[in-house]
């Protein structure tokens, strides 16, 4: 107990008295939280179109005040050629164009059928997809409004009535929806970093000769190794979710001591993942760069910014075995739809079984002779 | 000139010899291609939801069946009761619950109105708009069916041109973002990492005294890293054009040429970094929260920047991947000519010029 108990104070002392690692482990955290979940957003508003009208006509005028009424659209510019129109795509000026053909009014009245192009630009797969959705509803509004205007419904059709309520974020807010997530960035990635280039470091500097001669045994290095993390980790996920309901009203509807329940075990998941790392590796530059290779990859399939729904089957399978998955769906679930300790318990046993994986392979890896 | 080639050597021999890092250097940018050509998709599949049905007649059957053949869903369960939704949601695995009224069958026939409620888990709002979205089409191409044969009146068509990428593929997004970051990964992390190792180890001393000058050791130290990084956008462009078929409409002359800036901007970045950090972990450090972090996420890479708040706006434009970004969207996807991204290239010119100066005025010769 001794031996760990100076080995921390050994530990906690490097990080301290490491003048710039302080403000980035304490600091950028904070500030990525705050920056992060703001700019993390797929709500569009504000959409720029222009107008090319060679119709001209009443009704065509009133089309263009209906995009111009809603809330989503912005007139930029109005010409005559659609080609000049597209330039704008060009200049990123505007995404998309409203091109309303001649006779457009003539063939409405006349033939009871008038069509009108919408151009969307869509470098952006997924916005383009919302544009089309908003521009879609307009022109059904306009047409329902036809229909009743010329009143030539000719016996009641049958209607099926679609009533729907989006529940636990009813305004549809995306701070509400990221705050959650990054916080689990942060801790996953201060974690893995921290822990991954510590030993490694004593290697390449070569004190872990040092340490290996010293009667330190295997366990008690690796728990003094580690604890300053751990409490790094959780120290920081608490700021973080005083911040997230201080500053960002974010909902805590579940109870915080689970989460925090679930975060232990989650930050030995992360440390054996750095740990492991770094018994694999011999230079800090490499362990860094296994690191980041496994981040990014947990991070972008981890449902964090985009929905595990929207991968392939395959992708999904693999989504459960990733731990950065399994704590951000937790997290959502507690903080923002109230689950209790029943719903998180598989992800809780799941943590328990990978931390423990994680560890024993690290542990057995790491060996004072050498090889 | 003999003396700085055979430090260059040295140098390439340092990064051939570590062929973990070397393996994941070239691994990196091919599996997040691969990821995001594959994997990550603006499609909904096999979303789990559960149905309260009160009706349970064939209309409402038949409605189920057209929703969970989709292929955009999967049924988790049925429930029986209003008392089942919360407990179901809290769970966390269905996303959306759909409930029939009672009587659906017969008050479509008869009273020529039916209700569905769709609910949805907004914890995820861009999920939720899409699973209603999805399920509301459905429902209302059901509909459309019912009104076969019927008068309808006048209406207007809307005919869309998806211009730029007509199949909205999201790779297409994500190419010219991955190419930045990994530049940026390579370039500025680990220019910026290996000089402070140097320094870590006490190495840089021993150059310094060596009869390179500083400037021939900078040089030297960044040459590598300048064609591993080239080698890397390489494969990048090869995959997209031919595997994923991203189009590069525009000149792959002119691409190349920002690409090479983009590339003096990263490693101008990299010295930057290492003149102010003293070892190896700093260096990371600030090469990821100043440099990874908000080139993925404030540089549009992943989400619009002009759908950010105002400030943030604002602070976009002192990114430098924000406008390499813009760049190579432009020439690759649209087909833009130079007078077009003069702007966005002056922009990361000047960058690259303040700082290198910033590091020639930073940089110390001797150590304390």
């Amino acid at each position: 107990m001794r031996i760990i108990y100076i080995i921390l104070k050994k530990e906690f002392l490097q990080i301290f008295r490491n003048k710039s690692m302080i403000p980035l482990i304490f600091f950028m955290p904070v500030l990525q939280l705050l920056v992060l979940s703001n700019a993390a957003t797929y709500e569009i508003k504000n959409i720029k179109f222009n107008i090319v009208d060679y119709d001209q006509s009443h009704f065509s005028r009133e089309l263009i005040s209906k995009f111009t009424a809603s809330n989503y659209f912005v007139l930029n510019d109005v010409s005559f050629s659609v080609e000049n129109s597209e330039e704008s795509f060009k200049k990123n000026q505007a995404k998309l164009i409203i091109h309303i053909p001649k006779d457009f009014e003539k063939n409405f009245r006349s033939q009871g059928l008038s069509g009108v192009q919408l151009v969307i630009n869509a470098e952006d797969g997924s916005a383009a997809g919302i544009i089309n959705n908003y521009a879609l509803n307009i022109t059904r509004d306009l047409n329902i409004d036809m229909a009743v205007e010329s009143s030539v419904m000719p016996e009641p059709v049958p209607m099926i009535n679609i009533d729907y309520s989006n529940w636990y974020n009813s305004e549809l807010d995306y701070i509400t929806y990221m705050v959650p997530g990054i916080l689990v960035v942060l801790v996953t990635m201060i974690g893995t970093f921290l822990s991954g280039m510590n030993v490694v470091k004593e290697k390449e500097i070569g004190t872990i000769e040092q340490l290996n001669v010293s009667p330190i045994k295997k366990y008690q290095f690796i728990t003094g190794k580690l604890m300053p993390f751990w409490f790094i980790g959780i120290g920081e996920l608490a700021f973080g979710l005083l911040i997230g309901i201080i500053v960002f009203k974010i909902p805590m509807l579940g109870s915080p001591l689970i989460i925090f329940m679930l975060a232990s075990v989650y930050m030995f998941v992360v440390l054996g993942m750095g740990l492991l790392i770094s018994t694999l590796t011999n230079t800090q530059q490499q362990a860094m760069f296994i690191a980041w290779f496994f981040l990014v990859l947990f991070i972008l399939m981890g449902g964090i910014f985009t929905p595990v729904e929207s991968m392939p089957a395959w992708a999904q399978a693999i989504a459960y075995f990733n731990p950065v998955a399994q704590f951000n769906r937790a997290m959502r679930m507690i903080m923002l739809k109230g689950s209790g300790f029943k719903d998180v318990l598989p992800t809780l046993y799941f943590f328990i079984v990978y931390a423990s994986v994680m560890m024993s392979l690290a542990v057995w890896r790491y060996r004072k002779t050498e090889s | 000139m003999k003396r700085f080639l055979a430090f260059v050597s040295k140098e390439f021999k340092h990064i051939l010899r570590d062929y973990r890092t070397l393996l994941i250097l070239f691994g990196m940018p091919i599996a997040q291609i691969l990821l995001f050509g594959f994997a990550i998709t603006n499609e909904i599949k096999d979303a789990k939801i559960a149905i309260l049905d009160f009706s349970k007649d064939n209309t409402t059957q038949e409605i189920s069946n057209k929703i969970l053949s989709s292929g955009y869903f999967l049924l988790y369960k049925n429930l029986s009761s209003t008392r089942d939704i919360e407990p179901a949601f809290k769970e966390g695995i269905i996303k959306e619950v759909i409930i029939f009224e009672p009587e659906f069958g017969k008050n479509l026939e008869k009273s020529k109105l039916a209700n569905i409620q769709i609910i949805a888990d907004a914890s995820d709002p861009n999920l939720a708009n899409m699973l209603i979205g999805y399920t509301s089409s459905i429902i209302l191409d059901y509909q459309k069916d019912l009104l076969k044969g019927k008068t309808l009146p006048p209406i207007i068509n809307t005919d869309i041109k998806m211009l730029f990428n007509p199949n909205l593929k999201s790779v297409f997004m994500f190419v010219p973002g991955l190419m930045a970051v990994i530049l940026l990964l390579v370039s500025a992390m680990m220019t910026s990492i290996s000089i402070a190792k140097e320094k870590e180890l006490g190495t840089m001393e021993i150059l310094l005294v060596s009869p390179l000058n500083p400037l021939q050791i900078i040089v030297g130290k960044v040459v590598p890293y300048f064609f591993i990084s080239l080698i890397n956008y390489i494969i990048i462009i090869i995959l997209a054009k031919y595997v994923f078929l991203v189009p590069i409409t525009g000149s792959i002359f002119l691409l190349i040429l920002e690409s090479v800036l983009f590339l003096l901007t990263s490693l101008s970045l990299g010295i930057l970094i290492s003149t102010i950090s003293n070892n190896q972990q700093t260096a990371l450090m600030i090469s990821i929260s100043a440099l990874m972090l908000p080139a993925i996420i404030l540089s549009g890479y992943i989400f619009p920047v002009e759908n950010m708040p105002l400030p943030l706006q604002v602070i976009s434009n002192i990114i430098p991947a924000k406008w390499f970004i813009i760049i190579v969207r432009g020439i690759m996807l649209k087909g833009v000519s130079f007078s077009y991204i003069v702007t966005e290239t002056a922009v990361l010119a000047g960058m690259t010029l303040f700082f290198v100066l910033l590091s020639i005025k930073k940089f110390k010769i001797r150590l304390e």
